[in-house]
């Protein structure tokens, strides 16, 4: 077992670091505020530069016009996104609508698409039931990859789409979907099981875009604590408060270690093989991230005292957006509901078996 | 990135999974099981099993009777172990005084204790604690003073865990009281039986005795008894916290208390209750986070320091430990209070006085606020 990235994954680390930092409250305060200020909510010269470095179509294969990249190289991405807060729609578009695109599509369907994904031509988004709603950057979204009873379609926006911002400064919609307009994906007919595979697949990059951000907000949690005078003294002197940000360290240790392993599980080639295993994973690292962002996201607000609930200091958008992955692809009581029907299936649990 | 173990690392775990559930004696792995109280034979009995295996002590020296493994197969060796129900060798020899010894101690001490020490022919105790140095150990006050070539020890030690079946003491004193309070301590060894030493034994909330007050009124200690030098006793015993940390969590151990409290659910039909079906996942879950912690640590501790995120292991595997311990005592309901029954199901009968007696895992090994201490200051730098 072996948890370190090699060179190439470092350097496209780094690579996207250096290309989202303009988000980075450290480096400058108002350009998230500035971009989610107005529609779409997200900076489309900056989804270009992403297509440029081949991010977009990182997780496709290359005869699609993809980079061929697999699942830890995707979670790099969606941690960089999430350690500052960027508004890009990566997860949703890409990993999500764009995975069930390479799974179910047809050649000419995947040619196309993935094609237009991965150049920044068009943008997709996934949605769910006649009725949808929340649907990210619905309003913004070129093609849905719409899902209803099991199957799966492709659809163009439709004419008629109520949008509005959300409380994480995103954007999405309520979208009423007709299938006379709808083309199947693919050969049509059941794919539950593989849109359950791809849900997991994406519930696990959220889960990164999620780990991104908890990290930065203890990091700015125990600078603020270092920095910030009180009855003449810095806050870290205080033993109430360092002991809260040392437990906060530990949930942060415990899901990057969970949500990491659960990487792993959606890269090995046993998995291909048996997707349950894939699906297992998302779901507990999906329940292990939306309790420690719960948690971490309200410590690090309480550790900042009163500037924490205002909109002009970065540290509750954080933990407004944690609230929102960790309500996004199942929260934590469908987790809980998944992972109680396998409780008989094993005796101790074994992440090495 | 690798999800897997290698070939040679799952061999070695296989190896280490037959040995445990082959070669120790079923008897004492039933009672670990059950959560009874083991007795002095079944410590002794299972560790010179390991130790005629050459399994017993793999974290010292190769040449006193280690292992030359990597941090992984180190911890595949522990977690194989608590999950088979075998008790570990005993700390006090295995985790503690036998490093000390191979690490500071003369070539005449080495001989004279490692053999004896890793096959459980002397068995350790600990004099660490005073009862007003516990968390705070460097304030101790039991004092060594020189007469002749011998040292003459008086005081009090407390929490001494096991010394009613303790042959030897590895024993902290002042030997210096004019200097910084760290920097006059040195480490003495000496039989229990020696003249002007006192035990009195410290009944337990679950009913057991564990813990010790230890009373020295002029005991005389040969000079050749000290270890290493003459006031490097506080160096000493950081070297042995350090290593008494690295298996305090204890996740096999826990991860077999959970599957065990399972089957015990299973068996009262608990499990179609959500509720107590997700106690168990929640459990479950962190401690899966956990054991992928403690492996990501042993992966990344290759160089011999350890990875900043150890101290976590303690803090979250203890309390996940207590955590198991509570849900077992939920699942016995109204019988748990039936302790000492004889009709009622023995692990409802025992599941308060074990949920009693692990409050003590976050307290010792470095309290876990002392864990937390250690992260807000070393690895946050507040």
């Amino acid at each position: 077992m072996d948890f370190e990235l090699d060179d190439e994954q470092v350097a496209l680390r780094d690579a996207v670091r250096g290309l989202v930092k303009v988000y980075d409250p450290a480096v400058d305060s108002e350009r998230r505020r500035e971009v989610t200020a107005s529609d779409p909510g997200y900076d489309e010269a900056l989804w270009g530069r992403l297509a440029e470095m081949g991010l977009l179509g990182l997780p496709f294969p290359e005869e699609d016009g993809g980079m061929g990249a697999g699942p830890v190289e995707v979670a790099l991405v969606a941690e960089e996104l999430g350690r500052v807060l960027a508004p890009e729609p990566y997860v949703a578009a890409v990993v999500l609508a764009g995975g069930l695109v390479a799974e179910l599509g047809s050649p000419e369907q995947r040619k196309e698409i993935l094609g237009a994904l991965s150049a920044g031509e068009r943008l997709l988004t996934f949605a769910s039931g006649e009725v949808a709603e929340p649907v990210i950057q619905g309003a913004r979204a070129d093609t849905v990859v719409w899902e209803v009873g099991g199957e799966v379609f492709l659809v163009d926006r439709p004419a008629e789409v109520t949008a509005y911002r959300t409380h994480d400064g995103g954007r999405a919609a309520l979208m009423e979907f007709d299938r006379a307009a709808a083309v199947p994906l693919g050969d049509g007919g059941d794919a539950s099981e593989t849109v359950a595979t791809v849900l997991a697949r994406a519930q696990i990059a959220a889960c990164h875009e999620a780990l991104g951000a908890m990290d930065t907000a203890l990091r700015m949690t125990t600078a603020y604590l270092k920095t910030r005078k009180q009855f003449g003294v810095t806050l870290n002197t205080f033993q109430a408060l360092t002991f809260r940000a040392a437990d906060m360290y530990t949930d942060l240790e415990l899901t990057r270690s969970i949500v990491t392993w659960a990487t792993l599980v959606a890269a090995d080639t046993d998995s291909a093989a048996d997707p349950t295993l894939i699906r297992d994973a998302g779901a507990r690292a999906k329940l292990q991230t939306a309790h420690a962002g719960r948690r971490i996201g309200q410590e690090a607000i309480q550790l900042h005292g009163g500037i924490g609930v205002t909109d002009e200091y970065a540290v509750g958008h954080y933990t407004s957006r944690l609230t929102a992955l960790s309500h996004w692809l199942g929260e934590s009581r469908e987790q809980i509901s998944v992972l109680s029907a396998g409780l008989t299936r094993h005796g101790v649990l074994d992440p090495l078996d | 990135m690798r999800l897997r173990l290698t070939e040679e690392e799952a061999a070695f775990r296989e190896e280490m999974r037959a040995f445990f559930t082959t070669e120790i004696p079923q008897d004492i792995r039933d009672d670990v099981r059950a959560g009874r109280h083991l007795d002095k034979d079944a410590f002794v009995r299972s560790m010179r099993v390991m130790n005629e295996a050459g399994l017993a002590v793999p974290n010292w020296p190769v040449e006193w009777g280690g292992k030359d493994w990597t941090p992984l197969q180190k911890h595949l060796w522990h977690e194989e172990m608590q999950l088979a129900c075998v008790p570990p060798p005993l700390a006090f020899n295995a985790s503690m005084i036998g490093p000390v010894i191979a690490h500071f101690g003369s070539e005449e001490m080495k001989q004279r204790f490692l053999p004896a020490t890793a096959n459980l022919d002397i068995w350790w105790c600990q004099g660490f604690s005073e009862p007003n140095a516990g968390s705070d150990l460097a304030s101790l006050t039991t004092r060594a003073e020189r007469s002749g070539d011998d040292w003459v020890v008086n005081g009090q030690k407390t929490w001494t865990t096991l010394g009613q079946h303790a042959d030897w003491i590895f024993c902290l004193a002042r030997t210096d009281p004019d200097v910084k309070k760290q920097a006059g301590i040195s480490m003495l060894l000496f039989p229990m039986d020696s003249p002007g030493v006192t035990l009195r034994p410290i009944k337990m909330i679950d009913g057991g005795y564990e813990v010790n007050e230890v009373f020295f009124d002029n005991v005389v200690v040969p000079g050749e008894n000290l270890v290493g030098e003459v006031n490097q006793g506080w160096t000493q015993a950081k070297f042995l916290l350090g290593n008494e940390r690295v298996g305090v969590a204890p996740v096999g151990a826990t991860k077999r208390a959970l599957a065990t409290a399972k089957e015990h659910a299973i068996g009262l039909g608990a499990l179609t209750d959500p509720l107590m079906a997700a106690r168990f996942v929640e459990l479950e879950n962190e401690l899966l986070a956990l054991e992928l912690t403690a492996l990501r640590v042993v992966a990344n501790s290759a160089d011999g320091k350890p990875h900043p995120a150890s101290s976590v292991l303690k803090l979250k595997g203890t309390e996940l430990q207590q955590a198991v311990t509570e849900l077992s005592v939920d699942l016995a309901g109204p019988l748990s209070i039936a302790s000492g029954s004889q009709t009622v199901p023995e692990w409802a009968a025992h599941s308060v006085p074990t949920y009693l007696n692990f409050r003590k895992a976050s307290i010792y090994g470095g309290s876990n606020e002392i864990q937390r201490q250690i992260i807000a200051g070393t690895i946050l730098g507040l």
